[in-house]
């Protein structure tokens, strides 16, 4: 899957409308709940920001583990929830849990390649009360799509979102950007247009887990991104009014980080498919953390207390030059895996921002990508390449270290 | 600069829903992947946006209710942000 944006709007209205703001007797609250159903997926696509380890499906969580947490999840606030993977239509109880999230009052996000669904399933989803679809597509060209999905899905592709449409859902389109397609910026948009998508989501790839492995081949050159955003700029323009069109940004090339997870621990909460709680769903792989487990603990005690998600929470862990700067409040000290997976150590400032004494690494990895002659072979995701994957030196971690981060 | 019709029914959009919340103690509109949390005012006034009644007659029933004078010009500004937003949409 991709890394998901969220949009978090908080009303500002002039006359009849305060603009609502954080304040600090607000207990922080987990509004976006993610759950990774499944890591396993029918798709292969090189970008993935799935871990390496995929896991196993024996120890995926049960359809009771999953109802229990949507509800303490629910009581702690949870409003938005996320139905990712992997493919998520790969578990036969999707419609159960779409059911009892429905129930409990969640606004219900799909978020699917659109492989493994038919017209009995679709209609099944609506019936469970599901609110929204988000189909992927690598590309507008059936074969650029196929390829980089390492599979024969694009008509699949297609017929599904047609099928989204057709049952009244509204339809986001996600389309992961990188050298390979940002250059059809506006066939891809005309495709959406064509499938009459209400929002587009073109989504830079973010590089952890098997994109971070797949860099070079990904990454894109400046002029292929600035190409790419003054169409999407002239599409928001020209067809805004029919379809929400959002640019996310590529934070290796803006020099400002991106405000990852809107802070850790402030407003998001993923669970992977084998129980792990994460406050983003990257962190597997840092050092020091517990992973608690929703099968041992609460989700109110994960939230609340739990070492992880206090870890990042706030500015008390921020070094030079987070600590002080006047743009913290809004990105939040950037990414901690990003940190950690460049620079080795999770508390130092996301070195995608330009004024981390490590961003050379952000710059060098630019600049080598766009003078490769000839591009590596991706690493597809799957199984078979796990192995390969880890022993890739800019795409394994750094090594998990035993000690804590910091008390 | 306007283009809100005084005379025509405004409802919530397809795709997005308004509810309350227990735990924030607040109205909102969900929609795909995002949340607007709504002050007491906004919500009151989107709330009677059913898709039936005339905008007009939401005004009114808003200024019987909390015993305000002229909440026309107020109600116009949130309907039109709303429809820009995709909020609301006419029925």
């Amino acid at each position: 899957m991709a890394h998901p944006p969220f949009f978090l709007h908080r009303s500002s209205f002039t006359a009849a409308c305060d603009t609502m703001t954080d304040s600090p007797q607000e207990p922080l609250r987990p509004l976006w709940l993610l759950a990774e159903l499944t890591y396993s997926c029918p798709l292969q696509c090189p970008y993935c920001s799935n871990p390496l380890r995929l896991g196993e499906r024996a120890r995926e969580l049960a359809t009771d583990d999953w109802l229990r947490v949507l509800g303490e999840a629910r009581k702690l606030g949870a409003i938005q929830l996320g139905l990712s993977g992997g493919e998520p239509l790969l578990r036969k109880d999707l419609e159960v849990i779409v059911g009892e999230a429905r129930r409990l009052g969640f606004y219900t996000n799909l978020l699917t390649s659109g492989m493994g669904m038919d017209e009995a399933r679709i209609a099944a989803l609506k019936d469970a009360g599901l609110d929204h679809i988000q189909v992927s597509f690598q590309a507008d060209d059936p074969d650029l799509n196929n390829r980089l999905a390492g599979s024969d899905s694009f008509r699949k592709k297609v017929e599904v979102a047609r099928r989204v449409k057709a049952h009244g859902y509204p339809m986001v389109l996600n389309i992961v950007m990188h050298r390979h397609n940002l250059d059809r910026m506006r066939e891809i948009l005309d495709m959406a247009l064509a499938l009459e998508a209400d929002y587009v989501e073109l989504a830079n790839t973010q590089y952890y887990g098997w994109a971070l492995a797949n860099r070079d081949y990904l990454l894109p050159t400046r002029d292929q991104l600035q190409r790419a955003e003054a169409v999407a700029h002239d599409y928001q323009a020209r067809f805004g009014d029919r379809m929400k069109i959002y640019f996310v940004v590529p934070d290796y090339f803006e020099g400002r980080p991106k405000p990852c997870m809107n802070g850790w621990g402030r407003i998001f909460l993923s669970v992977a498919p084998d129980g792990t709680a994460l406050p983003c769903h990257a962190a597997a792989d840092l050092p020091g953390l517990m992973l608690p487990n929703v099968r041992d603990h609460s989700l109110e005690w994960i939230w609340n207390d739990s070492p992880d998600f206090n870890y990042f929470r706030g500015e008390s862990w921020m070094q030079q030059p987070c600590a002080g700067c006047d743009e913290r409040a809004t990105c939040f000290g950037g990414c901690r895996c990003q940190a950690y997976l460049l620079t080795g150590d999770a508390a130092a400032a996301d070195p995608a921002c330009s004024k981390s004494a490590s961003h050379d690494v952000i710059l060098e990895a630019v600049e080598r990508a766009a003078g490769l002659r000839s591009l590596p072979q991706p690493i597809m995701r799957n199984k078979r390449n796990v192995a390969r994957a880890l022993r890739h030196p800019v795409g394994s971690p750094p090594g998990r270290a035993d000690t804590p981060l910091s008390d | 600069m306007s283009t809100v019709d005084p005379d025509a029914c405004y409802g919530i959009a397809p795709g997005h829903r308004m509810q309350w919340e227990e735990v924030q103690q607040s109205w909102v509109i969900l929609y795909p992947e995002g949340m607007v949390q709504l002050n007491d005012s906004a919500a009151e006034a989107l709330r009677r946006c059913d898709g039936r009644t005339p905008l007009s007659s939401v005004i009114t029933d808003l200024e019987a209710a909390f015993d305000e004078a002229d909440l026309s010009a107020d109600v116009l500004e949130l309907i039109d942000a709303a429809l820009q937003q995709g909020w609301v949409c006419l029925r």
